[in-house]
């Protein structure tokens, strides 16, 4: 438990007078993502603590480097839960790592991403200016929502200092169905029961097999359950899967070969199927198919970007390169724009976004 | 001056557009858009020369009407060669002078962009013009059993692309959430020209979330033409509990009990007894007149998932001592509970010459210290308020009730809103939960954000508009602005300014 802020700031400062590249830093569990970490590494470690927390306004705040496991435990003692299920990816994620990187696990595509959960922030810039946007209310529309920009920023636009996050009440009831059914059913099923009022909670289909989890009222789960059939998972079973999926520890990741990315591809939950050599999974409704493939990089983002989505060179792809999507002009400029607004002396993460940023 | 160059010190002052040329910039429009699509002349201009805040008038130079997305392209380029303001407009029905007309601008309205492009059912999302009314897009999914989940009251009139604007809300939001949290993607039409497509029609897009800039960003940073929603599934079933209390700190704390016990209900509101007198008058809801507040609470889902979570409800609301609980017993039941609360805007306009809506949003728990201090206002300022609350989300909309033909009332109208929202900061809230800041509360964000904080927005400003064109004066105050209205946070963590009440 200690405020580090004004230290933070003064190095912030010096590094921005000398020019000196920071590679900001929580327990370094998603060092893979994102391109080459690069300079003076900025552990946010000690600048550690929960703030304030309140069960009754669904609000947390914590210091960047809390251990993000410890933030869990906490809001699990009294019912409640981080809905966008953010994966660890190891021991020691803290929760500045995870707002940076922004992502999100299997209930996301019911419940909502990271970004929908950030009520607002604390943040050094790349000057060493502390800046707060939001705040702990959920209905807040004064000034642009810079809050959420930095959610999914990879510490590139600023430090993080602390971080305000609606937190929900855990589900009473929650059960696991499984069918077996191919990949174009899977996808279709999975729109389909999209627009019906189902408490679905996250999905994923690999290998024939579609498991979907129910999650709500005791009520809601039970006549859910009866009316869309399949196999019930036992509860230890079905906990182990969501989790080895969330932290990519299931047989999907473990399996793959030296040589194979693996793909993050984010599309319209309806897309078609992908029809890309390698083996999928696919979750969030079919809104992400994840891809472990060997075709060359150029193929994959053409083919996502024929289907309207984008493709994130997630795990085991040469990071001096691009490895999110490539930007139409127009939209890169604002944000070339926007981290020269951050961070002029380019010195926050650089280059860990696209080439530059 | 090259203001480009640096786009904080378009922050410092306003600028001065004054040498603008009426004459020279409808030549330019007229080349670029059919006839009937330009306006210049006094008695076509009126209708433009406010939005839903009319306490607020200026009439624009020229009103522009395009129809497609090239002439808004054609009219950004004019602009921006001739360095003349713009002013996007969907309905007008804006509560904080968001498109209020510039004096040397062109108001572009989105009215023509009327059509849905695009509904697909099976991925559950619409594709639709600007100029779209948010019921509309409701009305259109609803034979495929869908919805467009953010209700604002306004919900008839208003537009999709004032939705984007302002990040609207409304009673439902609670559970499922804001303006942001259900839009996909924006299609939009930079300053200087260029087409951008921001999200896209999977569930997030790659680089820095240019979504949540844009949205709730007042027509500052870009001009919308198209806009993707996300459909919900309609509920099979809502239920609407209403129980009266009779002490305000109780119902407040009822509020954070139902939130306690894990419950997200479907909307959760309040209204204090004034407010209840004043709609009960107007629409006969059979409100219990002696209770201190009402709160309404909503159950949506399958009939099992309502009846256990009306159950827990209920449940809670006794053991926080509601003196009263009724649960509607059928559609047209729920709907005389709601038509209360929906009626408190125009109730007050019925006791009232004119009344001020306040905004701000503050913790839940502060709510009592909130009630209590407006309490002390009213004997300060000499006015009355009525309070509805959108209790859930700790959303405030005291109703300031005033007459602007008695001198100096419309003055002490203001000082009690700004008194109301500088409190809501003070409590650790905010002074616009779903308004907007336009023109109205733009003195207010001097107390919200520091100096820095308010450099940065005009910074983020700068990324999409470097020279300041899109909607100037509002939104986020100049520092010469703050430092005129005499107040300025200092910096974080320190207390914003003593002359505050505390309690």
């Amino acid at each position: 438990m200690s405020d580090l802020t004004e230290q933070w700031r003064e190095r912030v400062r010096a590094a921005a007078a000398a020019g000196t590249a920071l590679q900001v830093r929580g327990g370094g569990t998603k060092d893979f993502y994102g391109r080459n970490p690069v300079g003076e590494v900025f552990d946010t470690r000690g600048h550690a603590g929960v703030v304030s927390y309140e069960p009754t306004e669904l609000v947390a705040t914590v210091r960047a480097g809390t251990p993000l496991a410890e933030l869990e435990a906490l809001v699990a003692g009294r019912g409640q839960m981080l809905a966008f299920e953010p994966p660890h990816f190891g021991a020691g994620a803290t929760v500045g790592g995870c707002v940076a990187t922004g992502l999100s696990g299997p209930r996301r595509a019911t419940a909502g991403a990271l970004r929908d959960f950030v009520l607002g922030v604390r943040i050094l810039d790349g000057r060493g200016e502390v800046l707060s946007f939001g705040g702990q209310v959920m209905k807040n529309v004064a000034g642009y929502d810079v809050s959420r920009v930095i959610a999914g920023s990879l510490g590139t636009l600023g430090v993080i200092l602390d971080v305000s996050l609606k937190v929900l009440p855990r589900p009473v009831a929650e059960t696991t169905l499984r069918f077996a059914i191919g990949e174009k059913e899977a996808i279709d099923r999975l729109n389909d029961w999209g627009g019906q009022p189902l408490p679905v909670s996250a999905s994923a289909w690999a290998d024939g097999a579609l498991h979907l989890r129910l999650s709500g009222a005791e009520a809601a789960v039970v006549a859910a359950e009866r009316k869309l059939g399949g196999d019930v998972l036992a509860d230890d079973a079905a906990a182990a899967l969501w989790q080895g999926i969330r932290e990519q520890e299931d047989g999907f990741c473990a399996e793959a070969a030296p040589g194979e990315v693996l793909w993050r591809l984010s599309l319209p939950s309806s897309a078609a199927p992908v029809k890309l050599p390698g083996k999928q999974l696919i979750e969030w409704g079919g809104a992400v198919r994840w891809l472990r493939s060997d075709a060359p990089a150029a193929t994959i983002r053409e083919r996502v970007a024929a289907l309207g989505g984008h493709a994130t060179a997630f795990r085991g792809f040469d990071r001096a390169g691009d490895v999110f999507q490539p930007l139409p002009a127009p939209v890169m400029a604002i944000q070339r724009r926007l981290k020269q607004a951050f961070d002029p002396a380019g010195i926050l993460n650089p280059g860990r976004l696209y080439d530059g940023i | 001056m090259n203001i480009a160059a640096d786009p904080v010190v378009l922050g410092e002052q306003e600028a001065d557009f004054s040498s603008v040329d009426k004459a020279r910039v409808v030549e330019a429009l007229a080349k670029v858009l059919p006839a009937g699509a330009l306006m210049y002349d006094a008695e076509d201009l009126r209708p433009y020369e406010c939005d839903g805040l009319s306490a607020y008038r200026q009439m624009p130079m020229v009103v522009a009407l395009p129809t497609t997305e090239e002439q808004v392209v054609a009219v950004l380029k004019v602009c921006s060669g001739m360095g003349v303001p713009v002013v996007a407009r969907g309905a007008g029905t804006g509560l904080s002078g968001g498109a209020l007309p510039h004096k040397f601008g062109v108001v572009l309205s989105l009215a023509r962009f009327n059509r849905i492009l695009h509904l697909d059912p099976h991925a559950r999302t619409a594709v639709v013009q600007p100029g779209v009314r948010n019921l509309a897009i409701s009305e259109a999914a609803s034979p495929h059993g869908l919805y467009y989940a953010p209700d604002p009251s306004s919900q008839i009139a208003c537009t999709i692309g004032g939705n984007v604007a302002e990040n609207s809300g409304g009673v439902h939001c609670l559970k499922y959430g804001l303006t942001v949290h259900n839009v996909l993607r924006v299609r939009g039409v930079t300053i200087d020209g260029e087409i951008v497509e921001i999200g896209n029609h999977g569930l997030d897009a790659p680089g820095y979330d240019l979504l949540a800039l844009v949205i709730g960003s007042e027509g500052m940073l870009a001009v919308v033409t198209e806009v993707t929603v996300k459909l919900t599934p309609k509920p099979q079933l809502a239920q609407c509990v209403l129980a009266a209390f009779d002490d305000v700190i109780k119902a407040g704390e009822a509020v954070a009990e139902i939130i306690a016990a894990g419950i997200i209900p479907a909307g959760l509101e309040m209204m204090d007894q004034p407010a209840t007198a004043a709609v009960e008058q107007f629409v006969h809801a059979g409100y219990p007149l002696d209770a201190k507040a009402i709160l309404l609470c909503e159950s949506d889902g399958t009939p099992e998932e309502v009846a256990e979570e009306i159950e827990r409800v209920r449940a809670v609301l006794e053991a926080s001592g509601a003196t009263e609980i009724r649960v509607s017993r059928d559609e047209a039941e729920r709907m005389k509970f709601w038509a209360g609360r929906k009626a408190a805007f125009p109730a007050a306009g019925r006791i009232s010459p004119d009344y001020y809506c306040m905004d701000g949003t503050i913790p839940r728990k502060r709510l009592g210290e909130m009630l209590e201090a407006i309490q002390e206002m009213e004997g300060k300022h000499g006015l009355r308020c009525i309070n509805v609350f959108h209790a859930g989300d700790g959303n405030l909309h005291p109703l300031i009730l005033f007459d602007a033909n008695q001198e100096g009332e419309l003055e002490r109208a203001e000082a009690f809103g700004a008194d109301i929202l500088e409190l809501s900061v003070a409590l650790g809230g905010t002074i616009t939960g779903e308004h907007g800041v336009g023109i109205e509360k733009i003195n207010q964000m001097c107390s919200q954000f520091t100096r820095p904080e308010l450099a940065m927005f005009f910074r983020v400003k700068g990324a999409f508009d470097p020279g300041g064109l899109l909607n100037p004066g509002k939104a986020i105050p100049t520092l010469n602005r703050c430092a005129e209205y005499g107040r300025m946070r200092v910096s974080n963590g320190h207390v914003p300014y003593p002359d505050i009440p505390r309690f």
